[in-house]
């Protein structure tokens, strides 16, 4: 029986938001005091980092069933766009601006892109021969 | 480091265990959508007009949903699906699990909308605010939380009805994802037993 291997894609992916937690907590945690932007700037660079590095590394895998990826992936971004936007509202109805809210933007783009991956890379690396299956197609 | 997955069993190759029977069920219930969509007008509105009770009802409402389904899906529900029969577990699990796609996620960003906006109404998420170690330390459990719910437990959840939609499910699969989701649910219910000591120390000082 062959092996496919894959990339830690789910532990990269949960470092990826990770980082991007920590930096939303180090700016939370300072409101309304001015805050040293530096910590906050490189925790997001480093999620970003992340997370382009673990779709390299799952762009390697031969066989990987990147059409469920993308059917799975785009409706999860639709959902999560939009709690991100809810979140971005809550932000910019408290009048956060500047700096914090430029990488509180970030960061939230960052959570609804990674987010989404996560989820599709867990169906799609189970996925076998039926993705023509319409019965199997997400909503 | 490397994660491996054997690839599954072709059509016409019995696996491991007998597959479970193929059920009918929709990934997303199309008429939670509603549900879901009202809940989220409720809270533009309440941010909007950024009222004490609206802002109150919606986080300790929310949030106690949050904390009693982690705490009885993790502690209760888990054990005991564990102990059912292969097809009683897929078929709880197709009646269960697509509505805990939209009810999670709704009541999560319920809960922390509307609360970061009740803690900048009332000051507690100011770092003068006395208690603030508190508060930060809320943030650090519930941070703990979303990087485990989004990164093992939804992803799980999605996986498992997926597969479970195939005509040849593959029970090992769903043996590992339910695992993984039923041991995430209990140690996010276990967590949430700290935010409960986080929040009644916040609200009874």
């Amino acid at each position: 029986m062959s092996k496919r291997k894959y990339p830690p894609f789910t532990q990269l992916g949960m470092l990826s938001l990770g980082l991007i937690v920590i930096g939303g907590i180090y700016l939370s945690a300072h409101i309304p005091q001015h805050v040293p932007l530096g910590p906050a700037i490189a925790l997001l660079a480093a999620s970003t980092l992340v997370l382009v590095t673990n779709l390299t590394l799952l762009r390697r895998v031969d066989g990987f069933a990147w059409p469920r990826f993308f059917q799975v992936a785009r409706w999860a971004l639709l959902a999560y766009a939009f709690t991100a936007g809810m979140i971005e509202y809550a932000f910019l109805r408290n009048h956060l601006s500047g700096g914090p809210l430029v990488i509180l933007t970030l960061s939230l783009i960052i959570y609804a892109l990674q987010v989404p991956t996560l989820i599709a890379f867990t169906v799609a690396r189970y996925d076998t021969t039926d993705f023509a299956d319409p019965e199997a197609s997400a909503p | 480091m490397v994660e491996t997955t054997a690839p599954l069993p072709a059509v016409g190759t019995p696996p491991v265990a007998a597959a479970p029977p193929r059920l009918e069920f929709d990934i997303v219930p199309r008429k939670g959508l509603v549900m879901v969509a009202v809940a989220m007008v409720m809270l533009i509105v309440a941010i909007a007009v950024n009222k004490l009770w609206p802002l109150e009802f919606l986080h300790v409402a929310s949030g106690a949903a949050w904390t009693i389904i982690d705490l009885f899906l993790g502690l209760v529900l888990g054990p005991i699906m564990g102990s059912m029969s292969i097809p009683a577990r897929v078929e709880f699990t197709t009646k269960l699990m697509p509505k805990m796609v939209l009810i999670m996620p709704t009541v999560v960003t319920l809960t922390l909308a509307a609360g970061w906006q009740l803690a900048s109404k009332l000051g507690t998420v100011q770092s003068s605010y006395p208690q603030h170690g508190w508060v930060v330390a809320s943030f650090i459990v519930v941070g703990v939380m979303a990087v485990l719910a989004l990164g093992l437990l939804e992803p799980a959840n999605i996986a498992v009805l997926y597969e479970l939609k195939k005509p040849r499910p593959n029970p090992a699969v769903i043996e590992k994802l339910m695992k993984r989701f039923i041991y995430c649910a209990g140690v996010l219910g276990v967590m949430q037993i700290a935010t409960l000591l986080i929040m009644t120390k916040l609200a009874s000082s």
